[in-house]
């Protein structure tokens, strides 16, 4: 037994999520990645005396929508608090974040563990805050150039339980929370842009124990499989420390991506003391049950909640569930399809195949696909009547739609002329002429090469120009070619 | 309550301020009265009493998400001690 096999590690995620509003969370200056610095800046955001905050409805209804999606408690009376502490990028000198009431409490995000099985990951709270600006330290030697854009940009902060175990159970999570804000529609989740951020606590101790051990908070991670990879590290970090003897020191530490360590921040500062109080100049909000019923009707299908009515009721597989739910757009696309064809299977073969293939070949996304649902569904239709065969739908009728997406896909087969030929004399006719014009194969064939008969299909495909019902052809090949 | 040189020097710390000598001396008497001001309010019995925290019962003072831009870049930079055409300029705040 390896020594890392005595210890289990206990990890608990943070991550702050900015919301997609307009405008910034107590002030309407423009809430927006990637413009010039220092321009959705207002006088409330660089906190000039007299100026006050008030609080965007949107942010709100966000919230509400998130703690929906993970079964939380959604708090009826709400205050803000003040987190003072004094850094250049938040010229207020305190943070508006929630303290005592926590918009929404408990709940949970479900993820499959290192074995694929449905785990619970409980969470504490999910309450919303401000960004703070942003410093860039390393472009002057002397000088850090302060941008305020994203200063007031309204955060949602999801704080799990220490109930995540090991880093792949740490990604399959923060996969899950970005999924979900997608789906909806409250973040854009992109963690290279610093939109979903995370930071982790991790804690070892020996296997089986009630006690846990010094958490240690490791930050600066700006993806998903960096999350992971800082999370593997401090595990066999905090290992080897108390193997050694050492004490672990409280204490955050930042991850460097390119070494794939963790680094202490070494922070002068003793224990933080933010001293919160409540803002005094944010009213108290108040969530009455009509409020949350209207967001609840206004949900979007959730990735869970498909991902089971695609196995339980649809009798797909969990990976082409899991494919069809990674994003909603997909998801969407897909229910589009199986609005109008009962054949949940090939819609979803259609879906993840050749439309899929579409896309990637050209970096597309599937909003931006040119060929309705219905479209596809009608395609499946004409293979199901046995007009045209799986291979003719794929090859031609397929591309001829994506550059004719309003056609009907029946038009199309007939405009190509690939409708199939079922008639038995007309595929008897087919058939004695691949006979008549390779009658080396056939004597090999009757004298047991039976594998010719790929080829004598092959040989029938091409003389019908594809056109020739493969079941019945083959068949009647078998009897031509036995006698 | 006595106020310890080592309370002032955290106070003093966190309010980025620093404090020497006879400063120290008299900040340190000045918080001492606060402190002994807000004892006297301590004696009061608050058993069963909610916390006021807001003297106005007014709630849900909300904006719709509409979004303005109200200054220029220029206007937003103009009272930093230090900057360029960008951004603010401050001390490096990492020692790396």
């Amino acid at each position: 037994m390896e020594i890392k096999d005595k210890y289990e590690a206990v990890i608990g995620l943070e991550v702050h999520a900015q919301m997609l509003t307009k405008s910034k969370a107590y002030s309407n200056d423009v809430n927006e990645y990637g413009a010039q610095p220092n321009t959705n800046v207002s006088i409330v955001t660089l906190a000039h005396p007299g100026t006050l905050p008030m609080m965007n409805k949107k942010t709100i209804e966000y919230a509400i929508r998130l703690g929906l999606a993970c079964s939380a408690d959604i708090a009826d009376n709400q205050y803000f608090a003040r987190k003072n502490y004094f850094y250049p990028d938040l010229p207020k000198g305190y943070q508006i974040t929630q303290d005592k009431t926590p918009i929404c409490t408990g709940g949970e995000i479900i993820i499959k563990d290192d074995n694929g099985n449905d785990k619970t990951i409980g969470l504490t709270r999910i309450h919303m805050e401000e960004d703070a600006g942003k410093s860039i330290h390393d472009v002057d030697v002397f000088d850090t150039l302060v941008d305020l854009n994203r200063a007031g940009v309204p955060l949602l902060e999801i704080v799990s339980e220490p109930h995540i175990k090991t880093s792949q159970e740490a990604y399959n999570y923060l996969t899950e929370v970005r999924k979900l804000v997608r789906y909806l529609d409250i973040c854009d989740g992109n963690m290279e842009e610093g939109s979903l951020r995370c930071d982790a606590n991790i804690s070892v101790m020996l296997k089986g124990s009630k006690v846990f051990g010094t958490k240690v908070e490791v930050k600066n991670m700006n993806s998903i499989r960096n999350v992971q990879r800082a999370i593997e590290f401090e595990i066999s970090r905090q290992i080897e420390a108390i193997e050694k003897g050492e004490v672990i020191a409280q204490e955050t530490r930042s991850f460097d991506a390119l070494k794939g360590i963790t680094i202490s921040m070494r922070s002068k500062e003793a224990a933080n003391d933010y001293r919160y109080f409540p803002e005094p100049d944010l009213q108290p909000i108040y969530v009455g049950k009509e409020q949350i019923e209207a967001v609840k009707n206004e949900m979007p299908p959730l990735p869970r909640e498909l991902f089971i009515k695609y196995t339980n009721e649809l009798g797909l597989s969990d990976y082409d569930a899991y494919v069809l739910t990674d994003s909603k757009e997909l998801a969407l696309y897909y229910e589009g399809v199986i609005a109008a064809t009962k054949n949940y299977k090939a819609a979803a073969n259609w879906v993840m195949g050749d439309v899929k293939s579409y896309l990637n070949h050209r970096g597309l996304e599937i909003t931006d696909f040119p060929v309705a649902p219905q479209q596809i569904a009608a395609l499946i239709q004409l293979i199901e009547e046995g007009k045209i065969s799986t291979s003719i739908a794929s090859q031609k009728i397929f591309p001829a739609l994506t550059e004719n997406p309003l056609e009907p896909p029946l038009s199309i087969a007939e405009r190509l002329n690939v409708i199939q030929d079922s008639n038995e004399d007309s595929i008897r006719a087919y058939i004695l002429k691949v006979i008549e014009q390779n009658p080396n194969e056939v004597a090999r064939y009757k004298s047991g090469e039976k594998q010719l008969t790929g080829f004598f299909m092959g040989q029938l495909m091409k003389v019908s120009q594809g056109k020739a019902d493969p079941k019945q052809a083959n068949q009647l090949m078998r009897e031509l070619l036995e006698n | 309550m006595k106020i310890t040189d080592e309370t002032v020097d955290h106070i003093a710390h966190l309010a980025r301020l620093e404090f020497e000598g006879e400063a120290k001396t008299a900040i340190k008497q000045e918080m001492e009265t606060i402190i002994s001001f807000m004892e006297v309010l301590q004696q009061v019995d608050t058993e069963n009493v909610e916390p006021l925290i807001f003297m106005s019962e007014e709630i849900n003072r909300l904006r719709d998400d509409v979004a303005e831009v109200t200054l220029t870049q220029a206007e937003v930079l103009k009272n930093a001690p230090k900057k360029d055409s960008d951004y603010f300029r401050i001390p490096k705040v990492l020692d790396k």
